[in-house]
């Protein structure tokens, strides 16, 4: 995972290769750290290879977590892994996210 | 459990509900409301269809199953009752009863010859059926017709609902591949996450789930197909799956029109689909944990299963409802029965015996009693006594069994012969409820067939015959049956041409039986028939007239120590009546004693008895018969008969018998009184004792002999008889 702070308030999350069980202790850890740190977090989803329910959640975790804490949290770069997720699961409204497809 | 009592009972069962679609079948033709009938006959086949497949006995389901559907047809008016049809239908319940007899054997394949005509019937019943219905079409494609031709609305889509258990993620399986799954046998219309189950971050374990789902689902798959997708996760999820709801009328319907059986709700559902096993079993265990929690409630009742299932949304509340009323339909129609048990013929015969045996030992106890007891042992004694009687009363009415099963049979008989032969003949039966033993029926029934189709072949004449000689173009054959002192009575009677006298004299002068001048009685002349070999038809059918049956038939009712003779008149008719002893194991008896002998006979045969006084025996002059009150009674000296030793007593008693119309009367000694008789049989080497039926063990342990009543008074006419030609 690739972390870049573009300024102060805003933090964006990078998070390559996958997103599921396997890594999602370590995932959340992270995602909790930056939630409280900043304001705005923007998660990068244009190096995910894979997604699975555990990561879904997380992001849901975050995206819940994130109103809890006053951070803005969006999520950029879904790739093919991750929409097919959102949509099969029917969650893309829930995150609100404009999507674009990534090539 | 084992395997083969529970197809023993299936074979049984069928047979009875063979017989049943075969009355139907019979009656059905010439009925109004054909309604019930046509219901008989379905359900029948249905029944034994559903028990076949539980065997996996392919043959038999693969046939029922065209059968069934040309039924279904029937009762849908679509197809019409007429008599092709009903021939159609009585010769698939022949080949199914050959299907059943062929398992009954354990035989593996049904012979080419089956095979043809199974095959043959086959296709005479698919030309009723219409071209969507064919036969081992799987229940999916019905449905799959259906679906598609319903509306597409949110509402004809099945609904699943899925609960994980939290771990299993950690499990190594994933929800979402089950969806992708699941859209290779359907479409995924909608589904919802439900996400509110995470809770804050701090007590969020990213690996556990926490997120359940329902599902909008179109299939044509049916509930089993769509539960196996979650096969494997089937340990981790609470999976809930709810038919379309256009279907749903479909399973009222069918709970409604299943057989009648007595089924708990769920397995009903189950049945018709809309549970599978698998949530019963769950809703089970959920009902019992349920109690278990509440168990110190006193008030707490243990919920109804449909209560249950509808709370828990597994299945729709309408569903349960009608499955409710088809098992309180049920559970009513049981108690009609009456609550019938099969029981194994061999346990019963038995327990007569160990009654048998209680009677002879209680008998001994009490010739004790009076002997050497006291008051209080002979009371004692006397009660046991009575309470053995009640006993065997009771044991020996179990196996009695009403002679009507027997006649009903003959109900196929008259038909096939009367289509056969081109006659017109209809059968008419009384005293029906007229019980004798069972292995009387049993053995009963081959001499009654062959009497029934010689009444069928030879008595009643053809339409046009009849009505030439002014008689109706039906004929009647009768089956009657009753009880008379002691025996029971069965008449087949015809109205019929009757025997034709010169014929039979004929033919016996012919086969050397009598000679040219020898003078014979009506009686006598009819009674020729049942010489072996006897025969005045002049063309042998194949139903009978080569003289192989009546000698047979007389020999078969004799063995049963009973009798039959034959009434004719010429051109009104003939009747054959049969009489069989009640040989039941036990009887009341009567003791009589000569000298030191001791001689009994049947209770009921007793008519009266008096003392033989000196005056009677001198007006009598010396012959054997008295005056009482006016009416000849010819009687004999059981001391003469047996050739008793010792000296005669200087008082005699007369017992009066009687056995039909016949009265006599047996001089003995002394007069024992009543006495309960376990017949105990002679062996082979007195089996050509003509009075004597056999013998009995007394409380004293002394043997005492059965009288054969009958055989005794036509002795004792005879004798009589005898003595006045000498005189």
């Amino acid at each position: 995972m690739k972390e870049k702070t573009v300024n102060k308030e805003h933090h964006k999350m990078i998070i390559e290769g996958e997103l599921t069980i396997f890594t999602a202790a370590d995932t959340k850890t992270r995602l909790m750290a930056s939630l409280e740190q900043y304001s705005v977090l923007e998660i990068d989803l244009s190096q995910v290879t894979e997604m699975d329910s555990a990561g879904l959640q997380l992001l849901i975790l975050a995206k819940n977590e994130g109103v809890t804490h006053d951070c803005s949290l969006s999520l950029t770069g879904h790739t093919t892994a991750v929409l097919d997720v959102l949509d099969l699961c029917n969650m893309l409204q829930f995150f609100g996210d404009p999507v674009v497809m990534s090539s | 459990m084992n395997l083969d009592e529970v197809l023993q009972t299936f074979i049984i069962e069928s047979r009875e509900l063979l017989q049943d679609m075969e009355d139907s079948l019979l009656i059905v033709e010439a009925q109004e409301d054909q309604t019930e009938s046509i219901g008989a006959i379905f359900r029948a086949a249905h029944t034994i269809k559903g028990s076949a497949g539980l065997f996996g006995l392919d043959d038999i389901v693969d046939f029922t199953h065209v059968l069934e559907s040309v039924l279904d047809e029937v009762r849908d008016g679509k197809v019409a009752i007429n008599t092709n049809i009903v021939a159609l239908f009585l010769s698939c319940s022949d080949h199914m009863k050959v299907l059943i007899d062929h398992l009954a054997e354990g035989g593996e394949g049904l012979s080419d010859d089956g095979r043809a005509v199974g095959n043959d019937l086959i296709s005479k019943l698919s030309t009723y059926l219409d071209a969507i219905n064919q036969p081992n079409v799987p229940q999916v494609i019905e449905a799959a017709v259906e679906a598609s031709d319903a509306e597409d609305v949110d509402n004809d889509n099945w609904h699943i609902s899925l609960r994980f258990n939290h771990v299993v993620l950690r499990n190594g399986m994933d929800p979402l591949s089950f969806f992708r799954y699941l859209g290779t046998i359907g479409e995924i219309v909608q589904i919802i996450t439900h996400y509110d189950a995470i809770p804050e971050a701090a007590q969020m374990d990213p690996e556990d789930c926490y997120l359940y789902y329902d599902i909008n689902f179109r299939s044509d798959a049916d509930k089993v197909t769509i539960e196996d997708v979650f096969e494997f996760v089937r340990d981790d999820c609470l999976i809930h799956i709810l038919p379309p709801n256009s279907r749903i009328t479909d399973y009222v319907g069918m709970i409604q029109s299943l057989p009648e059986e007595d089924f708990l709700i769920g397995e009903m559902l189950v049945r018709c689909g809309s549970l599978t096993p698998l949530e019963l079993e769950a809703v089970l265990k959920l009902q019992s944990r349920m109690e278990l929690e509440e168990s110190t409630n006193s008030s707490f009742n243990k919920p109804p299963l449909g209560k249950i299932m509808v709370d828990e949304g597994v299945v729709d509340p309408q569903v349960v409802a009608a499955a409710i009323t088809k098992q309180k339909n049920t559970k009513s129609n049981n108690v009609l029965e009456g609550s019938m048990i099969r029981v194994d013929a061999n346990r019963l015969d038995q327990l007569i015996n160990l009654v048998g045996e209680l009677v002879i030992a209680g008998a001994s106890a009490a010739l004790l009693a009076e002997q050497e007891g006291s008051s209080s042992i002979k009371e004692a004694a006397s009660n046991v006594t009575r309470l053995v009687e009640e006993i065997r009363d009771g044991t020996l009415q179990l196996r009695m069994v009403q002679i009507g099963e027997t006649f009903n049979r003959f109900n196929r008989v008259v038909y096939d012969v009367s289509k056969e032969l081109k006659k017109n003949i209809v059968l008419e039966l009384s005293g029906t409820e007229t019980e004798l033993d069972k292995t009387v029926v049993e053995r009963i029934g081959d001499p009654l067939m062959h009497l029934v189709r010689n009444s069928l072949d030879h008595g009643i004449e053809s339409p046009e015959v009849r009505v030439a000689s002014g008689k109706s173009a039906q004929g009647t054959l009768r089956l009657n049956s009753y009880h008379e002192s002691g025996s029971i009575v069965i008449e087949i009677s015809d109205d019929g041409a009757g025997l034709n006298r010169e014929k039979i004299l004929a033919k016996a002068i012919e086969k050397d039986l009598i000679s040219a001048d020898h003078q014979l009685t009506d009686e006598e002349i009819h009674n020729l028939i049942f010489e072996a070999g006897f025969s005045t038809i002049d063309q042998v059918s194949n139903l009978s007239g080569r003289g192989v049956g009546m000698d047979v038939v007389r020999r078969n009712i004799e063995a049963l120590r009973g009798s039959v003779k034959m009434e004719s008149e010429q051109g009104v008719g003939t009747t054959t009546r049969i009489k069989l002893p009640l040989t039941l194991a036990i009887i009341d008896g009567f003791l009589m004693g000569v000298g030191s002998s001791s001689y009994v006979v049947p209770l009921d045969m007793v008519a009266e008895c008096m003392e033989l006084t000196e005056v009677e025996r001198k007006s009598s002059q010396g012959r054997n018969f008295i005056d009482l009150r006016g009416e000849v009674l010819p009687f004999i000296r059981l001391r003469e008969m047996f050739h008793v030793q010792g000296e005669q007593g200087r008082r005699e008693n007369i017992v009066v018998v009687q056995s039909g119309t016949q009265k006599a009367g047996f001089v003995v000694d002394t007069l024992m009184g009543e006495f309960q008789t376990v017949i105990k049989p002679l062996g082979a080497l007195f089996s050509n004792l003509k009075c004597i039926s056999g013998s009995t063990i007394l409380g004293s342990g002394e043997v005492a002999l059965i009288l054969d009543v009958p055989a005794l008074i036509e002795q004792t006419l005879t004798s009589e008889q005898d003595l006045q030609y000498q005189a």
